[in-house]
């Protein structure tokens, strides 16, 4: 196994990811493209954590910590999504310009 | 490394597997006109990764991956998919923006940059020899060097919890 096979799954991925983003206009739509970018990330640290020889394993370390800061994210922005929601009757990112200038 | 090499191996193929499993369920989760289908291709994504991490050795990360993302974080998308009355199908609202275009090419360009900044480095040399990294050792890193670090997620995650609840309970004064 070459470490950039692995990378350039990641960076599919991720681009995937972004695509999903800046094309999603349901909120949460937004924030399962964001799980896909996450997972991209993983994918690359934990390759670098057992294709690079590291004694450490810094990268399934780190892996985990993205894991564990994603599932903060979601539930931070899934608790905002609810809240707009129930404000505004409407989950789309496009309809939420109340701190456009 | 030739192509011919590459494929010869039989991980190479599984990861081949994989990886198309995984590249179709993510184009189905940015497409889909149904979010319980997007969600649904996410949970399928992220076992593609699950399974990766066990071809790296990586235990530990595989099965908090199948617990957390697959376990928890997908119930959570579902919950919040019918609380907020998601289009579940076709819907006079279109799911996604009209002008896909930029998107895409932003997205291209997003792909070109990191699979140029992150493969040009390492060149397509074998890897290291993949060693299994048995969870106690993970475990023992993770006390020991990464103490700190782990005190602050476990921070992060304790601000998450008490924001989520602040968030989403209603304000007793109404």
């Amino acid at each position: 196994m070459t470490i950039n096979q692995f990378l350039i799954l990641g960076s599919l991925l991720f681009s995937l990811g972004v695509y999903g983003v800046l094309v999603r206009r349901n909120a949460v739509a937004v924030l399962l493209s964001i799980e896909l970018m996450l997972a991209a990330v993983n994918i690359n640290l934990v390759a670098f954590g057992s294709l690079l020889g590291d004694t450490l394993r810094t990268g399934h370390i780190f892996a985990l910590f993205v894991i564990t800061v994603a599932a903060a994210e979601v539930g931070i922005g899934l608790a905002i999504v609810i809240l707009i929601f129930r404000n505004r009757a409407s989950a789309n990112v496009d309809e939420l310009d109340l701190m456009k200038w | 490394m030739s192509f011919g090499d590459w494929i010869g191996q039989s991980e190479n193929i599984v990861f081949l597997v994989i990886g198309v499993v995984m590249l179709v369920a993510g184009f189905w989760v940015v497409t889909s006109r149904n979010l319980v289908h997007a969600v649904l291709m996410l949970v399928l994504a992220l076992a593609g990764s699950a399974a990766l991490f066990l071809m790296l050795g990586a235990e530990f990360v595989a099965w908090t991956v199948v617990l957390v993302y697959i376990g928890a974080v997908v119930v959570l998308f579902l919950f919040g998919l019918m609380i907020t009355r998601a289009p579940l199908r076709r819907d006079p609202v279109s799911l996604d923006h009209a002008r896909r275009w930029p998107a895409m090419l932003v997205a291209g360009a997003v792909f070109a940059t990191l699979a140029y900044a992150t493969t040009a480095f390492y060149g397509w040399k074998e890897g290291a020899a993949v060693t299994p990294s048995p969870t106690g050792d993970l475990g023992d890193l993770l006390f020991n060097r990464f103490v700190i670090p782990f005190e602050a997620v476990s921070f992060v995650l304790l601000a998450a919890l008490i924001g989520g609840i602040v968030l989403a309970r209603k304000d007793p004064r109404e």
